[in-house]
């Protein structure tokens, strides 16, 4: 059943429960996000794509990734509010990951030119989650995790070995928003890479990353090509 | 053994428990609650079985191993029945003393009573104790009475006739409605009514739905919800069956977590015996009711108390909250709608249904209806587990059940609600103990830690140290959880340390506000409280941390150094013995000094001095 609901004033007609973003979308209004992605499960985690709605005459923040659209909701993209949350989380962001160019990128486009925050041992991850889910939702092996809670918390193998269910298929790597997981040469065996992420290395391509023809379960990669093909057009 | 199958079978069953007992024989009720434990109870009781033994006292004096009395700083705790002799801190060697006098001449051992403090007077019986007065035992009424591990003695005292009446007299509607009608919220910390969370998932269209007891408590000082599930297993087992049977459910969980070893016997017990007695498992009370509950152990993470987080536990996964909507009512473990309670709230239900709605709803505030175990911990003279009405004020809560602050210091601030909860201070000390007045002050309810503090906390520290715990205990899942707390604890760590400057207020401010309204979940929604609760009542303080670089509660060492005030030091040399860094100088009664060059600000000195002439500058 399709709902009519608007985003910025503009009405845009949707399935009912679909997430905000959806309908931002169809309605041509971009919603800036870090660990979003079509072809997962959404998470909810960067908080960077939250908006005001106004349902039932209450005015509320959420997250436009995951929060289903209802008859008559008004959502809000651009507010002082919505806003400033957006250069809290970039700010934030950047003083856990000072060097990533991507987000960078993003300041600038909101205006922030420094974090105010403390800068921390430089990591590049910033925990969007991307790559574990796209692991366990899309390639279906799970080779990699989240691990510890809180400040601990970090992406990793089972117990931190080198794994051994990893398929070589580097969807970490393209799906990375950062670039912090980067496939190497293994210089003793020149044909074969290792996808390194900090100090975690996953298993090597034995097809040299043709994943078009590989051998490792051919039926699995009829739906994965369309995905990897989007993700290098990209 | 006869399972029951109609309410005439119970009271059958209840009334030849009773037949059996004397009303006038002696029972010794003793704690053999964790606390207690702790301080060897288990020892205690056996050298009582064996004098009572060896002075022939077999049959004729019956021992009771009961749960927690609530006054566990008094551990191992002994109450001898019928007289209500109330003695603490009991130890094998005191065993001899209570056989040969109190029963067998009722003579009272004198060295064993509760002596106050500040009055310095005696307090004979276990009604008397001022920790206990002012309270209203009706949920912890058969904690530290009955034996947990003994499903007759919970029958005996009125145990599962609440389900017999659900059950037989009630249509699952007439439940929900009931429990609405009560005015019952969330004993968790949410403060949710739990009768529309039962009416929302009634509704919900599905064959399979579950129930599950939250006992996953976590808050450093806390308790409750462990002396409840050690102490009455059989209210709280009661309580999930009531509430399955009102909204369809046909499988319960009980999450407990594993560092809570006796709750988790006694509990699995209660569901053994239970299921013997046929009150749990198919067709209960042959009313063609199936219901069954498993128990489920945590593996001690803090955020696991959050009810995303525990029903994706549950489910086998790694405990992260997920965001809300879908709510657990109509989407909760593996997407079948579920109610998750805190085992405090279930344990309210066989009262409700017992008593009715209007007698519920007659204790307590306008909107927190009720009772609401307490522990008070801190500064305070009696520590201990504390069930009062809703809307009872702090000041009474502190001074006449709490008995007021150790060594005659001044009261500064009590925290309420565990680590996500905020500091109050002395001049909302006279405000009601409710949901709304909790949240309006800045703090919350959360599962009822009180942790009260005196003039040497301070409250900055105290901010970190709470932001410290949270730090490690947030699952790590969203921004503004992971990287605010970070941040806010390295500002207030400056602070601390003397490298506060201009702007670390506002930083604060605007960085808790952020988390509020940002985060995914109500552990980092409210994980900025202890921190906005202190700005908000003891700006001074922070003020006086950061341009003056000054802690006068003596807590922060760069901010602050001891010096002794002449006036008041009679030369006694204690600190001058006492001291390790021998910093202190001084002839005998005459006024001693420190060499602050010397002093490591230990507080060995401050600590000692009986005069209190150590003074923090």
């Amino acid at each position: 059943m399709k709902v009519p609901i608007t985003i910025d004033g503009q009405m845009v007609q949707i399935d009912k429960g679909a997430p905000i973003i959806d309908a931002a979308k169809k309605a041509g209004v971009v919603i800036p996000t870090l660990c979003y992605h079509e072809a997962l499960k959404p998470y909810g985690s960067c908080r960077l794509c939250m908006v005001e709605i106004l349902l039932n005459k209450q005015r509320r923040l959420v997250t436009a990734c995951n929060f289903p659209v209802e008859v008559g909701m008004e959502v809000f993209t651009d507010t002082a509010k919505v806003r400033h949350i957006r250069r809290m989380i970039i700010e934030l962001l950047l003083a856990r990951c000072p060097d990533v160019l991507s987000l960078h990128a993003m300041a600038k486009q909101m205006g922030i030119k420094s974090s105010r925050f403390k800068k921390q041992d430089s990591t590049e991850c910033i925990l969007c989650g991307l790559c574990v889910r796209f692991c366990e939702e899309v390639v279906g092996v799970s080779a990699i995790g989240l691990v510890s809670r809180g400040i601990d918390r970090e992406v990793a193998t089972p117990f931190k070995v080198a794994s051994d269910v990893c398929i070589g298929c580097g969807s970490c790597t393209y799906i990375c928003p950062t670039g912090c997981i980067e496939m190497v040469s293994d210089k003793k065996i020149p044909q074969m890479r290792i996808m390194k992420m900090g100090q975690h290395s996953l298993k090597a391509c034995i097809n040299e990353f043709q994943c078009e023809t590989c051998p490792v379960g051919k039926e699995f990669f009829e739906d994965m090509r369309l995905v990897i093909a989007e993700f290098r057009n990209n | 053994m006869k399972q029951i199958k109609t309410i005439s079978d119970l009271e059958d069953l209840r009334k030849s428990i009773l037949k059996q007992r004397d009303p006038e024989k002696i029972t010794i009720r003793m704690c053999l609650s964790t606390g207690c434990r702790a301080k060897k109870s288990i020892k205690v009781i056996s050298a009582l079985e064996d004098e009572l033994n060896n002075q022939g006292f077999q049959g004729k004096v019956e021992i009771k191993r009961t749960g927690c009395h609530g006054f566990c700083e008094m551990g191992p705790i002994m109450v001898i029945e019928p007289a209500n002799i109330f003695y603490r801190q009991v130890t094998s060697g005191d065993i001899a003393d209570i056989v040969s006098e109190t029963i067998l001449k009722g003579n009272i051992v004198k060295r064993l009573l509760w002596k106050d403090a500040g009055t310095k007077e005696y307090t004979k019986t276990e009604r008397e104790l001022p920790l206990y007065k002012k309270q209203k035992k009706h949920l912890s009424y058969n904690s530290g009475k009955i034996d947990p591990t003994d499903i007759e003695d919970y029958i005996a005292a009125d145990g599962y006739s609440a389900l017999c009446k659900a059950l037989s007299a009630m249509t699952p509607a007439e439940i929900v409605e009931t429990v609405a009608a009560s005015g019952l919220r969330g004993r968790g910390g949410g403060g949710f009514p739990t009768g529309l969370k039962w009416r929302i998932c009634s509704t919900a269209p599905s064959d399979i739905k579950y129930i599950i007891a939250n006992g996953d408590e976590g808050d450093p000082g806390a308790f409750m919800d462990r002396s409840l599930m050690e102490g009455d297993p059989h209210r709280i087992i009661e309580g999930m069956i009531i509430a399955a049977f009102a909204i369809g459910a046909g499988q319960g969980f009980l999450y407990v977590r594993e560092e809570y070893p006796i709750a988790i016997e006694h509990l699995s017990l209660a569901i053994q015996k239970a299921k013997e007695y046929g009150l749990l498992g198919n067709n209960i009370l042959g009313k063609g009711f199936d219901f069954n509950i498993a128990i489920n152990k945590g593996a001690g993470a803090f955020v696991c108390g959050e009810e995303t987080a525990l029903i994706i536990s549950i489910e086998g996964k790694s405990g992260t909250p997920r965001s809300r909507p879908p709510y657990p009512a109509f989407e909760g473990l593996w997407e079948k709608p579920t109610i998750i309670n805190n085992v405090e709230t279930l344990g309210n239900i066989p009262q409700i249904i017992l008593k009715g709605a209007d007698w519920y709803s007659n204790i307590g505030t306008s909107t927190s209806k009720g009772t609401k175990i307490f522990s008070l911990v801190g500064k305070v003279r009696n520590t201990g587990l504390v069930e009062v009405e809703m809307g009872m004020t702090l000041r009474e809560i502190i001074f006449d059940i709490g008995g007021g602050i150790r060594k005659n210091r001044q009261f500064k601030a009590v925290q309420t609600g565990g680590p996500s909860g905020g500091c109050i201070p002395i001049s909302k000390i006279d405000m009601p103990v409710d949901y709304d007045s909790l949240r309006e002050a800045g703090a919350i309810m959360g599962s009822g830690g009180m942790i009260v503090m005196d003039e040497t906390s301070c409250m900055v520290d105290i901010a970190r140290y709470f932001l410290n715990f949270l730090l490690f205990e947030s699952c790590g899942k969203c921004v503004p959880c992971r990287e605010g707390l970070k941040q806010m604890h390295h500002i207030l760590t400056n602070i601390c340390e003397g490298n506060g400057e201009k702007g670390d207020i506002k930083a604060l401010t605007e960085l808790g506000h952020f988390m509020i309204s940002t985060s995914l979940c109500g552990l980092g929604a409210t994980a900025p409280n202890p921190v906005l609760s202190t700005l908000r009542y003891f700006h001074d303080e922070y003020v006086a941390h950061i341009y003056d670089k000054k802690c006068l509660a003596g807590v922060c060492k760069n901010l602050f150094e001891y010096m002794i005030d002449e006036t008041l030091c009679n030369g006694c040399t204690l600190c001058k013995i006492r001291c390790p860094e021998k910093a202190i100088s001084g002839e005998k009664k005459k006024p001693h000094r420190i060499d602050t060059a010397k002093c490591i600000k230990c507080g060995i000195c401050y600590n000692s001095c009986k005069k209190q002439a150590v003074i923090v500058i």
